[in-house]
């Protein structure tokens, strides 16, 4: 998969930002959506194209376990959020979801917003095509890997347990 | 070699006599909690899948508290799909308006919490319950819906960091202070993914409640859960809520802890946690000039009755500062009701603040006491993010219901040990 990298190379970005809680009173993707990352990046929508990724730096996702981070950045157009480390529930909803979390540490240090890249799930590995660097990152295996290829924990679930 | 209290309570919830940390596991979970914003979702997802049934319908409890007294037509039509959703369910521990309360702080009051028992909620601060020797951790909507549909949840077996809290608390010095502290020393990411386990001679002193104040604010660390080995004082004040067994675990002496972390707290000092993470604490008298616009009393973390006392001692014969507004939001329908009947309640509203119905509200920059662009609040909740009570251009700095009675009465952050 390829897209363009939109950086937002601070450490702990949260929840709250990601979504503000005065959002919560919905709870569709698509509306979701049009207030993503809105209190780090009121322009974050606008400069999102189907498909993009997200470089973060440490602690991604911090702060409230609210599931609408995830999907507000999926109905945005994001593929996956590749970041330093993620906060643990925000981690937890994107396996659940489906949606792809990779942990890269390192890379916000290394790419920048506008950067072209393309990732290589099964193997690890991104590739920087703008700058012509490559990075590694730990394929997403077991069980995360299961309900991850299920489309979401709930499929996993519907599938094996009922 | 021994095992923790999180790895026996785990192990005895998957049919095993031992886990290990890193290994994952299915557990069968004995309480499970919803509250208003992240139930809606798990409703929707398990109709949209045809499992429309709760497998256990006896283990719910249903707390609306997020944006109750509903704050607009959106969020009242969540909580009327929950109610109707509990309704067909069969699920009858639903806490209506009026017997309601900020979750948090209704679960163990109304007796849910008891030591080794596992409990999630959609929320980040279900580590409060920790504080009961209960395993306890928040989760998203797709895990609540996974866990109503089968009464189970995966999980990866936690490393656990132990703090070891020791020496004697100073005056105008709490719990609060104690666990700004840890985050302090640690970070907010100090903690991620691991359990906190607090013990020492500070938490053998600490009241029950002071305890969950502790355990609250592990997430503020990125820990998975905050845990509390019950002692006698876990035991009264479960027995005074609840009348159902419970078994107690309790730590190994030679268990394995990824890390050990030894504070003393006799010397701390009140500390104030700075824009825009908790992890910013600085002691109050080092602050300056800092002037407030509100002034926050509420929420899972600082709401209930004891935390309550302490301001209004401070408040007793003083008023609010002519600049500043003060807002006191009891966190359950009792501790409200405690309040008044003890005078607090009449103390706050001479003072000159305003006094709520129970609600996480402005916690979270959900209503009643939202914040301009520019403006500033010392609150007794729990995160000071960007925008967390309101206008991304606000400001929120965090302390102990003490520092912010004192700096309500001040109009400006200030030293709760001068109105002692």
């Amino acid at each position: 998969m390829t897209g363009k990298a939109h950086c937002y190379k601070r450490d702990h970005i949260n929840t709250d930002e990601i979504i503000p809680a005065r959002y919560l009173n919905m709870d569709r993707e698509a509306d979701l959506a049009q207030h993503a990352m809105e209190d780090i990046d009121p322009e974050f929508v606008k400069k999102i194209n189907q498909g993009d990724f997200i470089i973060a730096g440490e602690d991604f996702g911090c702060g409230s376990s609210r599931e609408h981070a995830v999907w507000a950045l999926r109905g945005a157009g994001v593929r996956a959020v590749i970041a330093d480390t993620f906060a643990r529930i925000f981690y937890r909803n994107c396996v659940n979801n489906g949606f792809l979390a990779i942990e890269c540490p390192g890379i916000s240090q290394q790419v920048d917003s506008g950067d072209e890249l393309e990732i290589d799930i099964e193997k690890g590995i991104i590739k920087n095509r703008t700058k012509g660097d490559q990075y590694t990152f730990q394929p997403i295996t077991g069980f995360a890997r299961e309900v991850i290829g299920a489309g979401g924990l709930l499929n996993y679930i519907a599938g094996k347990v009922v | 070699m021994g095992a923790t209290i999180t790895e026996k309570i785990l192990a005895a919830h998957c049919g095993r006599t031992q886990v290990n940390p890193g290994e994952l596991i299915n557990a069968e979970i004995d309480v499970i909690m919803c509250h208003d914003v992240t139930t809606t979702p798990a409703i929707d997802m398990l109709t949209d899948r045809g499992l429309s049934r709760v497998a256990h319908p006896e283990r719910v409890v249903v707390i609306p508290d997020h944006f109750v007294p509903n704050k607009d037509i959106k969020s009242a039509e969540m909580v009327a799909k929950i109610r109707r959703w509990a309704k067909e369910q069969g699920i009858d521990k639903f806490y209506e308006l009026g017997r309601h309360g900020v979750c948090h702080a209704l679960l163990p009051e109304q007796g849910y919490v008891r030591p080794g028992i596992t409990i999630v909620c959609g929320d980040s601060h279900t580590c409060t319950h920790g504080a009961l020797g209960a395993f306890s951790t928040g989760i998203g909507s797709t895990d609540l819906a996974a866990t109503l549909a089968t009464g189970k949840l995966w999980f990866k077996v936690p490393e656990t960091i132990l703090f070891r809290l020791n020496g004697k608390l100073g005056k105008g010095v709490y719990a609060k202070d104690v666990i700004l502290e840890i985050i302090r020393q640690i970070g907010v990411d100090g903690a991620l993914y691991k359990a906190m386990e607090f013990t020492g001679e500070l938490i053998d002193e600490l009241s029950v409640e002071a305890r969950m104040t502790i355990c609250n604010m592990a997430i503020e660390a990125g820990g998975k859960s905050g845990i509390i080995n019950p002692d006698q004082k876990t035991i009264n004040y479960v027995e005074a809520h609840t009348a159902e067994p419970f078994k107690i675990f309790k730590s190994d002496s030679d268990a394995e802890y990824c890390r050990i972390v030894e504070i003393n707290v006799t010397d701390l000092e009140p500390l104030v946690a700075f824009p825009h993470l908790p992890s910013n604490g600085k002691p109050v008298w080092q602050v300056g000039e800092i002037p407030v616009d509100q002034a926050y009393i509420g929420s899972c973390t600082n709401g209930r009755i004891e935390d309550l006392r302490v301001a209004a001692e401070i408040l007793k014969n003083r008023q609010v500062a002519k600049n500043t507004r003060m807002i006191v939001v009891p966190a359950t329908t009792n501790i409200w009701k405690q309040a008044n009947q003890e005078g607090l309640l009449d103390i706050f509203m001479a003072a000159g603040a305003a006094v709520s119905t129970p609600t996480c509200g402005a916690c979270l920059g959900g209503h009643m006491g939202i914040l301009a662009a520019g403006e500033r609040c010392i609150s007794s909740t729990n995160r000071n993010f960007i925008g967390r009570m309101g206008s991304p251009q606000s400001e929120v700095y965090l302390a102990s219901p003490a520092t912010v009675a004192a700096s309500a009465v001040a109009g400006k952050i200030a030293d709760p040990r001068n109105y002692m």
